[in-house]
């Protein structure tokens, strides 16, 4: 991957807080200890819905040891959410719980014990309610409603979209295909436990460290929901100990512990148990699809119709956007002329589910590349060549008005059949052992913010010291995907320094420009890009300097190996240090801003700001596996995965997240699953809660695939999220190939692979998944002409001077 | 209730007076600030907390310190000799092996006490040692190759 054009990007460099992490220094949301530090515990509900008819807090403020015991009457009554369209939800609810772990109350005391203790001294009188426990019972009792607002009764969320006429193109299929798939929920299970310490100074300003991945909207939040301007609130993102998506939302403990603060006069920490983290959720929606799709005879799809229906949980979160990106992305991976989306999210007295790796897309991709897989079968056609035959063409718009721009996706197909011996292996391998093969593309950051604004997605200020240490203050949070690492590489590639004498300082609402959050893979392009603007903006001051004092032309000054010189002619030039001096001297402070907001392009319709991106980052899968027909258990032999990553700038963190990814998606296949009995969650324990360990993970083979696109910070997209998509449904279709049974919803269990060889034998179809769909009236679809085979527009404004960073 | 303890750890001896149902995992972090040693489960389930005494790997958030007194105790922050990094801190932080570093310090002395063990232990080895640390970034691969990098390493070093 190294370039000769690059010093820094394409190394395989540590990470610049790999030091801190391997010594145990790194400081965590809970290792932050303050002087009088009181320790909060929230009280949470036993029932899935009931009514709150009385609080009593008095034998739990009489315990010695307590500070103070808060309920949500001690709060402003304004609810709150992450989107706007969904604000639902309320810190401490007042009169009504609609999941067990719904909080009703909070403590600080003197140490965690005496607050758990004090938790449970608080009499709560509840009211049981009818639960509604599915997408089923929801629907089945219109009556019984968890929230009043929304698109009908317990209905979240309901969108129809259609791009062209699908039934048309069904009419004239060789093969015409309908099938049902279900995804189970699963949860983050990040290693972390949230944690949230809040300071209320004697001054009023308030002070929240906490582990979030979007200190910026949690700010935003506060100053929303608490009796403090938000000019005077600070959040500070510690460093993340996992996220995935788990800590995406503003939480109650955060708010309480903000409120707990003030009415204490002392600094105030909540940890979360991890029994409250399986509680806190906002993972994985469980997803039940329907999906038909025509092909033609020799594969090539001629369009598609996909129905989804979630079960949102008993709040909002970010389910509008989960709903539409369960629609939203069957068209940039493959040619599809015609299409039609129909999207339900339903409530149900469970935790919310949210965004976790992959957010709503990990679904609809399991349906659609099982769905192709039967497709191959029946058609007579090697399932990777049918792929390849579909692949969505370079720069131009999909149906429903995405742009693709560079698409490697056929060389990741290449590269993996060829790494995988996918030719020699297909139909040749011993009983019981089967190959499978999936594809995916996903986000290079969302196109949209969550509140429509005109501002940066992303800020940089940069600041170049007179001892040529260079600051880098910046509003991402590394959650552990090395987005700290990331921008001292960009910011040192561009200066000709090197990454350690760049120092990052992130997630401080205080002190950095905003950066929106770690989520939908948009750190590296968009705060890449500004780190690059600020950086390049830098470059020019100190060359316009250098350039005086060495008598040359600026643009024949280059910047490598911590000089500033005449290209060509080493010797003539400043150290990198002595540069920042000319400069400082000739302009003054040498601090610069750099920006950027990703084109924009979204759809002219009602959801057309749901898939947008600057970019695509495509992958390629094929898993071995072992079947055991006797015990029914899947074990994964090999991985071979291919990523167009656009750009590797460091390909050791690159593989990092790819594997990463490979990984989860091998929980979520075999394994994971976030179920509810009576709304008690059935396996809150990291025991119960089966996840891979090293003895379940097999060997990974990563191959990148570089595209260098456009609008990439040097050329990269995503590396964190899509190479998730693909597996599951892979590891599903190498089911098949080993003892031919379809298992159609996940995690593909022993269980389940037992009872689809039981009908196997009986000669039954041997497939195990959905047979019923919820009755279910999708509003009419709103008909939006399709784009398909538009050539993608050129851009030729952008704001705040954002340019291309790399031209080949 | 409270007991006086004298606990031995990374070499340093101390002396408290502590509630007496505290776990050793509570006293390192609260009662030492020792926060290297992370909690994930405290319930023995994730492997996160592991410390070692005498050199063994054991789950400090279902030890009781007084089970420990006049043991060795090791947490990450002892790994580092004045200020020389352990092979396998060194190889952790070259290849990756840390992403949010959370489950971190758990993997890195359970791998120093089988390294201790088994100077050249198979990847199958590795992987079993290892099997009760559970981490969420990494898929493992970038672990179990910087325990084998850093088993050479040693092996170079002590041959």
């Amino acid at each position: 991957m190294k370039h000769d054009k690059f010093s820094v990007i394409g190394r395989s460099l540590p990470k610049i807080d790999a030091w801190a992490k391997v010594t145990g220094e790194t400081k965590f949301a809970d290792d932050l200890i303050l002087p009088r530090m009181a320790y909060g515990k929230l009280l949470r509900s036993p029932h899935p819905h009931a009514l709150i008819k009385r609080i009593d807090t008095a034998r739990a403020k009489a315990l010695p040891g307590v500070y103070a015991v808060i309920t949500g009457l001690d709060l402003p009554r304004v609810k709150f959410g992450i989107l706007p369209v969904s604000q639902d939800e309320e810190a401490l609810c007042v009169d009504k719980v609609r999941m067990v772990g719904d909080a009703v109350a909070a403590v600080a005391a003197v140490d965690e014990e005496t607050a758990e203790r004090a938790a449970r001294l608080i009499e709560v009188e509840y009211e049981p309610l009818k639960s509604l426990m599915s997408i089923h019972d929801s629907l089945a009792n219109p009556d019984v409603r968890i929230h009043e607002y929304g698109d009908g009764p317990n209905i979240h969320k309901a969108v129809a979209l259609q791009f062209g006429d699908v039934e048309a193109a069904f009419t004239g299929s060789h093969l015409v295909r309908e099938d049902v798939f279900f995804f189970e929920g699963n949860t983050h299970l990040p290693m972390e436990q949230h944690a949230a310490v809040a300071h209320w100074g004697p001054d009023g300003k308030l002070t929240l460290w906490s582990s979030t991945q979007t200190p910026h909207y949690v700010h935003r939040l506060l100053g929303k929901i608490l009796d403090v301007p938000q000019a005077h609130i600070r959040v500070i993102a510690a460093p993340v100990g996992g996220g995935f998506g788990g800590k995406l939302d503003p939480f109650a403990h955060e708010i309480a512990a903000c409120r707990l603060s003030q009415l204490t006069g002392r600094p105030v920490k909540i940890a979360l148990t991890r029994e409250e983290v399986f509680y806190v959720h906002r993972g994985r929606h469980p997803v039940l699809m329907w999906i038909k799709t025509g092909f033609a005879a020799d594969g090539a799809i001629t369009g598609m119709h996909f129905r989804s229906w979630l079960d949102g949980g008993a709040y909002g979160s970010y389910g509008v956007a989960s709903t539409f990106y369960t629609g939203a992305l069957q068209t940039v991976t493959y040619k599809i002329p015609v299409y039609k989306f129909e999207g339900a999210r339903i409530f149900t007295n469970k935790p919310p589910c949210g965004p976790k790796r992959g957010h709503g897309t990990p679904q609809p991709r399991f349906a659609v590349e099982c769905q192709i897989d039967k497709a191959a079968e029946q058609l007579g056609l090697d399932p990777a060549d049918m792929r390849r035959r579909n692949l969505a063409e370079p720069f131009t718009k999909t149906a429903n008005h995405l742009t693709v721009s560079t698409m490697g996706l056929g060389e990741c197909i290449d590269r993996v059949v060829e790494a995988s011996g996918w030719r020699e292996k297909r139909g040749k391998l011993p009983p019981g052992r089967g190959i499978g093969i999936a594809c995916s593309s996903y986000l290079t950051g969302a196109g949209s913010a969550i509140y429509w604004n005109d501002m940066p997605h992303s800020g940089v200020v940069l600041r170049a010291d007179r001892s040529g240490l260079v600051a880098v203050l910046c509003g991402a949070t590394d959650i552990g995907q090395g987005s700290d690492s990331i921008l001292a590489y960009l910011v040192a590639e561009v200066l000709g320094i090197e990454p350690k004498d760049v120092r990052v300082h992130p997630a401080d609402t205080d002190l950095t420009p905003v950066d929106l959050g770690s989520y939908s893979s948009r750190v590296t392009l968009m705060a890449g890009n500004a780190a690059i603007q600020a950086a390049t903006r830098l470059r020019e001051r100190i060359f316009e300097a250098v350039a005086k004092k060495l008598e040359v032309a600026a643009d024949a000054l280059v910047a490598r190996d911590r000089r500033v010189f005449v290209e060509d002619q080493e010797d003539r030039g400043v150290s990198f240090a002595e540069a920042v001096v000319l400069g400082e001297s000739m302009h003054g402070v040498l601090a610069f801003p750099g920006s950027y907001a990703p084109p924009k392009r979204a759809g002219k319709y009602k959801g057309g700001g749901v898939g947008p991106s600057p970019c695509y980052s495509y992958s390629a899968c094929v898993v071995e596996v072992d079947v055991d027909v006797d015990t029914g258990e899947v074990k994964p032999r090999e991985i071979w995965i291919a990523h167009d990553v656009g750009r590797a700038l460091n390909p050791l963190l690159v593989e990092g997240q790819v594997e990463g990814s490979i990984y989860m998606g091998l929980g979520e296949a075999l394994m994971e699953e976030q179920v509810f009995r009576k709304g008690v969650h059935k396996a809150p324990s990291m025991l119960e809660y089966k996840s891979p360990t090293t003895l379940e993970t097999p060997e990974i083979h990563t191959i990148l695939v570089e595209t260098d696109d456009p609008e990439g910070p040097f050329g990269a997209k995503e590396a964190g999220q899509g190479p998730l998509l693909p597996v599951i449904p892979a590891v599903a279709n190498a089911v098949h190939s080993a003892v031919g049974v379809r298992i159609d919803e996940t995690p593909i269990s022993p269980d389940k692979v037992l009872r689809a060889l039981d009908l196997k034998r009986q000669g039954k179809p041997a497939r195990i998944g959905p047979d019923k769909l919820p009755l279910f009236k999708f509003p009419e679809a709103r008909a939006v002409e399709s784009a398909f085979g538009q050539p993608a527009e050129k851009i030729t404004e952008r704001p705040f001077g954002h340019q291309r960073s790399f031209a080949k | 209730m409270k007991t006086r303890l004298t606990l031995k750890v990374n070499g340093e001896t101390r002396d408290m007076i502590v509630p007496v149902q505290k776990t050793l995992l509570e006293v390192l972090r609260e009662d030492l600030n020792l926060t290297g040693t992370k909690h994930g489960c405290e319930l023995g389930e994730c492997g996160t907390c592991t410390v070692l005494v005498d050199g063994e790997p054991v789950l400090s958030c279902l030890v009781l310190p007084i089970e420990v007194q006049g043991r060795e105790i090791k947490t990450v922050e002892g790994m580092a000799e004045a200020g020389r990094l352990h092979p396998l801190q060194q190889a952790f932080a070259e290849l990756g092996a840390a992403q949010c570093g959370y489950c971190t310090p758990g993997i890195l002395l359970t791998a120093e006490a089988l390294l201790e063990d088994n100077a050249t232990p198979s990847r199958d080895e590795v992987k079993e040692a290892l099997a009760g640390n559970l981490c969420r970034c990494t898929g493992y691969t970038k672990i179990l190759d910087a325990v084998e990098l850093a088993a050479l390493r040693m092996r170079g070093t002590h041959a």
